[in-house]
């Protein structure tokens, strides 16, 4: 770690001189996005802030319980999230608990096998280790659960006459929806799909950077990442997968009928 | 044959309604009255309470999916998941299109370029493959012109004579008066006969 380079507040101010520029330049231009920018920026630098403060006292406490809270908090925001963005949701309590269920149960698998398996940290539960590892896959599990579960509703909200058509001549819930399934499954796979093709070539990862930034050997960095890709893939793939079935199973009923009055628009 | 025992759905109900083979029933009613709610729910499309039973049993104890085969019903807007005609079709070359006045090569034919008259033709068809034992048709001569109004009422008569049970969704009293046996009004939820055909 000797080639670590400590930044000082003032190296990050002048990092955000450009980003200052171009908020400047949309209020010139009239963007109307000023606001959003300008609250976006704010906002980031108070929960990092307040993150790191955070992430500080726990690794000192060294408290199961604590790093079990902060876990569950975490996947409390990712199933609001979630949540939030589907333009249209399932109604009441499953609206949260589809996608926030499906996301944590991949991400808390997946998780808990890395530690317990792969990076075996003493005690296994050692916040430096559990939390940035679960923030990383459950940020990507989130945005995938979050595309497929916002496609899959569209889909079965506007082919509404073309699945009802298969069911009437005679086809289950499953054949209906297979075309929509798919589509959605599609989508919330393609994130991975795209990050690990463009992996190395376009995009250096933010986390194999900031290893290598702070010196650690590339390969080591790479070996890392690695690890981290398959985690992010595979817990994004198993969400997507559960969220989808399930979100598509709790959109009909036992008699193969397509219950669109379980969904609602969000009132944007 | 086609029994329905006290089916109710929202505002509609308790019907109570009973055809036997090749009888044919006309439903007409004010437009909001509940007409297509009424015939989706005898198909089990949506959440709906009753006891209904055709001569291959009983709603309740088979499948939905079996019960929507052997209850066949023809939607106003006829819906499309497939690029071409005949990837709608169990078997394409086995559909009676010449009865329907439809040429060879509509089973090639893109869905996105038919006319609304060719939809409706061509979904009755499909709908005729599983050999149903009640057709329950909403409006279904709508978007069609004179004479394929009357070749399709002529489809419909050979499934009567076959003894297929027909509920007719119809506006037209004179297209009600030359195929149903009996015809209903409703308003209000109910179900009510009229005076004469």
């Amino acid at each position: 770690m000797s080639e670590y380079v400590q930044l000082s507040y003032f190296d990050i101010a002048l990092a955000s001189v450009f980003l200052l520029l171009s908020g400047v330049v949309a209020l010139w231009l009239q963007l109307g996005i000023t606001r959003n920018l300008a609250f976006a920026t704010v906002r980031m630098v108070v929960q990092l802030l307040l993150v790191g403060l955070l992430l500080k006292s726990l690794f000192a406490i060294q408290s199961p319980w604590l790093t079990l809270l902060v876990a569950l908090f975490m996947a409390g925001f990712a199933a609001r999230e979630i949540w939030a963005r589907q333009e249209r949701r399932l109604k009441g309590w499953r609206g949260l608990a589809m996608g926030g269920g499906a996301m944590g149960a991949s991400v808390g698998v997946v998780a808990l096998m890395a530690l317990a398996l792969i990076v075996q940290p003493d005690p296994w539960w050692h916040p430096r280790f559990a939390l940035p590892l679960l923030g990383m896959i459950m940020g990507n599990a989130m945005t995938g659960v979050s595309l497929s579960l916002d496609t899959l509703h569209t889909a079965l909200n506007r082919e509404q006459r073309a699945i009802e058509a298969q069911l009437l001549l005679g086809a289950n819930k499953w054949q209906a929806m297979r075309p929509f399934i798919r589509q959605a499954m599609r989508a919330g796979f393609m994130p991975s799909i795209n990050a690990m093709a463009a992996i190395g070539l376009v995009s250096l990862p933010g986390m194999m950077t900031g290893q290598i930034l702070s010196g650690v050997d590339p390969n080591e960095a790479v070996k890392y990442q690695l690890m981290v890709m398959f985690l992010i893939a595979g817990a994004t793939g198993m969400a997507v997968i559960l969220a989808t079935l399930g979100s598509a199973n709790a959109l009909t009923d036992a008699r193969d009928r397509l219950r669109l009055d379980r969904l609602r628009k969000s009132p944007k | 044959m086609l029994e329905i025992k006290a089916l109710t759905r929202l505002h509609i109900g308790p019907v109570n309604l009973s055809l036997a083979d090749g009888e044919v029933i006309a439903i007409s009613g004010p437009s909001g009255s509940g007409k297509s709610v009424l015939l989706r729910a005898i198909a089990d499309l949506d959440p709906n309470e009753g006891s209904l039973r055709t001569q291959s049993g009983a709603r309740a104890g088979m499948p939905a999916p079996d019960w929507r085969r052997k209850v066949a019903y023809l939607p106003a807007e006829s819906g499309w998941w497939a690029d071409i005609v005949s990837e709608h079709f169990t078997a394409p070359a086995k559909a009676d299109l010449t009865s329907l006045d439809l040429p060879d090569e509509a089973m090639g034919w893109e869905v996105a370029r038919l006319s609304s008259g060719e939809r409706q033709r061509l979904a009755f068809l499909r709908l005729l493959e599983h050999a149903p034992d009640v057709l329950l048709l909403d409006e279904p001569t709508a978007p069609l012109d004179a004479d394929n109004t009357a070749l399709f009422e002529a489809r419909i008569k050979r499934c009567i004579s076959a003894g297929v049970s027909v509920i007719i969704v119809t506006h037209d009293p004179a297209q009600a008066a030359r195929i149903a046996d009996r015809h209903y009004v409703l308003a209000d939820g109910q179900l009510a006969e009229a005076a004469h055909v």
